[in-house]
């Protein structure tokens, strides 16, 4: 949470920090939706590596990335413990009383392969951009302004409710509080939420107050404006062909 | 019509206000400041002083009363997009002013709003910057700036908008004396300027200000010159 706050990845010099974030997105997105719908493993085993290459070069750091795929991992290992038990099939092992079928274990393979190339795609190409060069980008692509807006203020809160957090535990622990499993204990997280939601809310009107001060009338303005040079649409052209010779593979 | 040179910007007449569910913070309440006007505003807590300049800049409303603003009558929402980009309120709190990655990002929020081009924005954020003696700050990301870096921030998102009359809430409030100084000697480099600060900080009403009104059971009478 506090790395996604920080935009850690969005600093570096490779060439997809310096690519142009719309380029970024129309790949991400395409790259994305060819994975999402396609079923041959050939595609997806070289659109993995093709992810993985991506992260290489964006030369993110590893032990970051993977602990970011841990966390996806682990809803997919869900996956892992029903899939292959419950989808019906070729049965191929008897476990006890539990069926082990084929289809289920193609099946899960497959949302491994895919949800983690994506991820990875999705870490080399958006997360090597700045959340406001990126709500800028999608505002270029005439996206709608609300959900634009809708998009930084989420993130921008997240990072709000989180210090709200921070401070209200902290507040916790200067008068000796600690977890255990008892009712005080419950009631106590039941009140830290409902503070951290009432304080977030009242922030979030004073913040929307402090911008009408500032003559905001619904409309974000951009300060920096993209250039878009000839290596970008280069890039993402050789990026774009990658991905449609994706498909065509046998 | 036949204009006086201290004429009334902001006119509070019969105002009366309360929040719901409990008891008037004003009634009747009369109030007038002219251009060039530098004042100072003092009261016990819950007085209202921070209620005044939320219904001067139309973020509250009074129930009764009437408030003209730069010679017009202001009622509605609409009416008070004009007053916000001639009067600049600083929020006692940095963070909930701050909600930019960067601080030029935020500086420019403005006077991006006020439909400024970039080359002029950029203009204007650099003499901000400058004139705050935040050179330098331009890339800095703001939830990681010291509490008084925050604070002088805030200033120059406000003054980034030029606004004729600055309204200034606690601006000393917690920020260590070298801060303060900073922020008299910025004010007093401007005699053209007309602001209301509220503080409770003798000293530096005493440098920076002319009158002084303390505010009272929802009443306001000038305190000293």
């Amino acid at each position: 949470m506090v790395n996604l706050i920080k935009e850690k990845f969005s600093e570096g010099d490779s060439l997809l920090h310096r690519l142009d974030p719309r380029v970024k997105i129309i790949v991400a997105l395409f790259f994305s939706v060819i994975v999402a719908v396609t079923d041959k493993y050939t595609s997806l085993s070289v659109a993995l590596l093709f992810a993985v290459g991506a992260v290489a070069v964006a030369r993110l750091e590893t032990k970051e990335i993977i602990s970011r795929l841990l966390v996806v991992n682990s809803f997919i290992f869900l996956l892992w413990l029903m899939l292959p038990f419950t989808f019906p099939g070729k049965n191929i092992y008897t476990l006890g009383s539990l069926n082990i079928y084929q289809e289920g274990i193609k099946y899960a393979l497959l949302i491994t392969i895919k949800s983690n190339s994506i991820i990875l795609a999705g870490i080399a190409l958006l997360s090597t951009s700045s959340i406001f060069n990126l709500v800028h980008a999608l505002r270029h692509l005439y996206l709608p302004d609300k959900l634009t807006q809708l998009f930084f203020f989420t993130y921008r809160y997240t990072q709000t409710i989180h210090s709200e957090y921070i401070r209200l535990n902290n507040a916790l622990k200067i008068r000796g509080f600690k977890a255990q499993s008892n009712f005080h204990t419950y009631r106590t997280y039941a009140y830290l939420v409902g503070m951290m939601l009432v304080r977030s809310y009242d922030r979030s009107k004073r913040v929307y107050n402090a911008m009408l001060c500032r003559g905001f009338k619904g409309k974000l303005w951009t300060l920096n404006h993209f250039v878009f040079k000839k290596s970008d649409f280069v890039t993402g052209m050789v990026m774009i062909s990658c991905i449609i010779g994706l498909v065509l593979l046998p | 019509m036949k204009k006086r040179k201290n004429e009334d910007v902001i006119k509070i007449t019969d105002l009366s206000f309360a929040y719901p569910s409990q008891d008037y913070v004003f009634k009747k309440f009369h109030f007038n400041f002219s251009k060039g006007e530098r004042i100072g505003l003092v009261g016990p807590n819950g007085s209202g002083k921070t209620t005044l300049f939320h219904l001067i800049m139309g973020l509250l409303h009074p129930s009764e009363g009437k408030i003209e603003i730069f010679g017009k009558e202001r009622k509605v929402e609409n009416d008070f997009v004009e007053v916000r980009e001639k009067i600049g309120l600083v929020f006692q709190d940095p963070d909930d002013q701050l909600f930019s990655p960067t601080v030029a990002e935020d500086i420019a929020f403005g006077p991006l709003n006020l439909r400024k081009n970039h080359q002029e924005t950029k203009k204007i954020l650099k003499e901000t910057l400058e004139i705050l003696g935040l050179a330098g700050f331009e890339d800095r990301i703001t939830y990681n700036l010291s509490y008084g870096e925050k604070r002088l921030v805030s200033l120059a998102t406000v003054w980034a908008m030029q606004p004729e009359i600055l309204l200034l809430d606690e601006p000393t409030i917690w920020l260590d004396d070298k801060t303060i100084e900073k922020i008299v000697q910025i004010l007093n480099s401007h005699p053209h300027l007309s602001y209301i600060i509220i503080s409770h900080d003798k000293k530096f009403l005493k440098e920076t200000t002319n009158y002084v009104y303390e505010m009272r059971n929802g009443k306001i009478k000038i305190k000293k010159k």
